[in-house]
């Protein structure tokens, strides 16, 4: 206990360091998966094939390619085609294209559930397609997701430990290199296993929960 | 492109006027060259055994369903297509927008909006399609829900009330939009029992104190006949027998219709 109290004293601020820099890559491949997830899972439901067709296009190669895979090349590849992103950039937009792929599939099938009879209010209420999806359809579908994305997003954050091998210098990265110099392994990794499972089970289940309950209340649920 | 139909019905045209209307699934015709005139503040109850094309009616005539053969008119007005060139052509989204705001439809499963409150499923629409004030809409929902006798449930969500309640609720909901024309499909086969009589009361003042046509499939007899200026009896996708509700009941004339008739009488 006191060899790793001492090993904190040494380290901890480096592990502080490395989880702000995850923090930060979660929230922004947060916010791109669930963006890209509206926008996609919306366009999967479209009539016009073409929309639906591009829709499809990108949920199957995001979903069925490796993550690792994406992410090099994004870093790697597209450079070579003359599309530059600096390590940090390419991290979050790797774990967010990827992620938001999977929820894509959520807002899809969310929508879908709403029941039939939402939509035929809508219609005969003479509702616009923007007004019914807007006001009618997707706060409902919300609630419908919410669950899911709790878990979506439990996978993103530990997801977010691939972009160390980018060199963004998150947890991941930081524990690694801790290791490389001190040999202390147990207590590398050991401390970054503790970190993503305190960040996931403290900050985004109740987080997700609380804003479940709140919406499920908006929603007149009882 | 329809030849033979007019482009519209001059002065004198009944509120609806289903012309020649054909419907399929595939292969199964659920409505075949459908002929119905439906006068203004008629009421019109349609009976029938399942599978005979009675909720198909009320739901291309809400555009919910679109019509494979045949041209409806609403108030003179072509509503499944619209002239052009002296032609009439399928009716663009832009011409369904404008001729569904004569049309009202309340549903079997009531359908309202559970994330809002009675008084918001009324005043969602008036509000937000036909852009009405908030002060406007406001006093409009309430009255309404006054007269559905809710008054004193404007601020609960529909999971708070019992089936006849939000049944009420879609009613006044569907009322607020000043329909010409008013649907109801099989609106008390979904409610228990005892709640049947309130709903019922509801559509009965309605007929008598509003000028409103009405069209409704039910399996509530009694009160068909009670309410209703006219009774169509569909069998297999066309109007077997109709006229009025003393004739129908009393002294049909089709083998069919007596035969419907005794079973769901008998079964009351």
């Amino acid at each position: 206990m006191q060899h790793y109290l001492e090993y904190l004293q040494a380290y901890g601020g480096r592990f502080v360091d490395g989880t702000l820099v995850t923090i930060q890559q979660t929230l922004l491949a947060a916010l791109l998966a669930i963006f890209v997830a509206a926008l996609f899972g919306m366009m999967r439901l479209s009539e016009k094939w073409l929309i639906r067709g591009t829709s499809i296009v990108y949920i199957e190669f995001f979903r069925g390619t490796s993550l690792l895979v994406q992410l090099y090349w994004i870093f790697f590849v597209l450079p070579l085609l003359g599309v530059t992103f600096d390590k940090f950039t390419a991290g979050f937009v790797a774990v967010g294209l990827n992620l938001g792929a999977y929820g894509a599939e959520l807002v899809r099938g969310s929508i879908e559930a709403v029941p039939k009879g939402q939509y035929e209010a809508c219609h005969a209420l003479n509702m616009s397609y923007y007004k019914r999806m807007r006001r009618i359809i997707l706060p409902q579908a919300l609630l419908l997701m919410l669950p899911p994305w709790g878990n979506l997003l439990i996978e993103l954050l530990k997801g977010t430990a691939l972009v160390s091998l980018i060199s963004v210098t998150d947890l991941m990265f930081e524990a690694k290199q801790i290791n490389g110099t001190t040999y202390l392994s147990a207590e590398s990794f050991g401390t970054a296993l503790i970190i993503y499972y305190l960040m996931a089970r403290v900050v985004v289940s109740p987080g997700m929960r609380a804003f479940e309950r709140y919406w499920g209340k908006k929603m007149g649920r009882i | 492109m329809k030849e033979n139909f007019p482009l519209n019905l001059g002065s004198d045209a009944p509120m609806v006027r289903f012309s020649k209307v054909t419907k399929c699934y595939g292969e199964l015709t659920v409505l075949d060259s459908l002929d119905l005139d439906v006068q203004q503040n008629e009421i019109v109850s349609i009976i029938g055994p399942s599978g005979s094309g009675k909720t198909t009616v009320l739901r291309m005539l809400m555009t919910l369903e679109e019509i494979n053969d045949g041209v409806i008119y609403v108030d003179g007005q072509p509503l499944t297509h619209m002239p052009k060139n002296n032609e009439l052509i399928k009716a663009n989204e832009a011409h369904l927008r404008k001729m569904r705001n004569n049309i009202g439809m309340v549903f079997q499963h009531f359908n309202l909006f559970p994330h809002m409150t009675a008084l918001g499923n009324c005043m969602e629409a008036p509000m937000h399609v036909l852009g009405m004030s908030r002060t406007e809409a406001l006093a409009r929902s309430e009255e309404l829900l006054e007269m559905v006798g809710l008054a004193d449930k404007i601020h609960e969500h529909p999971a708070r009330l019992s089936g006849g309640q939000q049944q009420r609720v879609a009613i006044a909901r569907a009322l607020a939009m000043r329909p010409k024309i008013l649907l109801f499909d099989e609106v008390t086969s979904a409610l228990d029992p005892e709640v049947i009589g309130e709903v019922l009361n509801v559509i009965r003042s309605l007929a008598s104190e509003h000028s409103l046509t009405m069209l409704m499939v039910t399996h509530q007899m009694g009160f068909a006949r009670e309410i209703s200026d006219r009774i169509c009896f569909f069998y297999e996708g066309k109007i077997a027998e109709e006229g009025a509700p003393q004739q129908i009941f009393e002294n049909p004339q089709n083998e069919r219709t007596r035969q419907f008739l005794s079973a769901v009488l008998d079964a009351n």
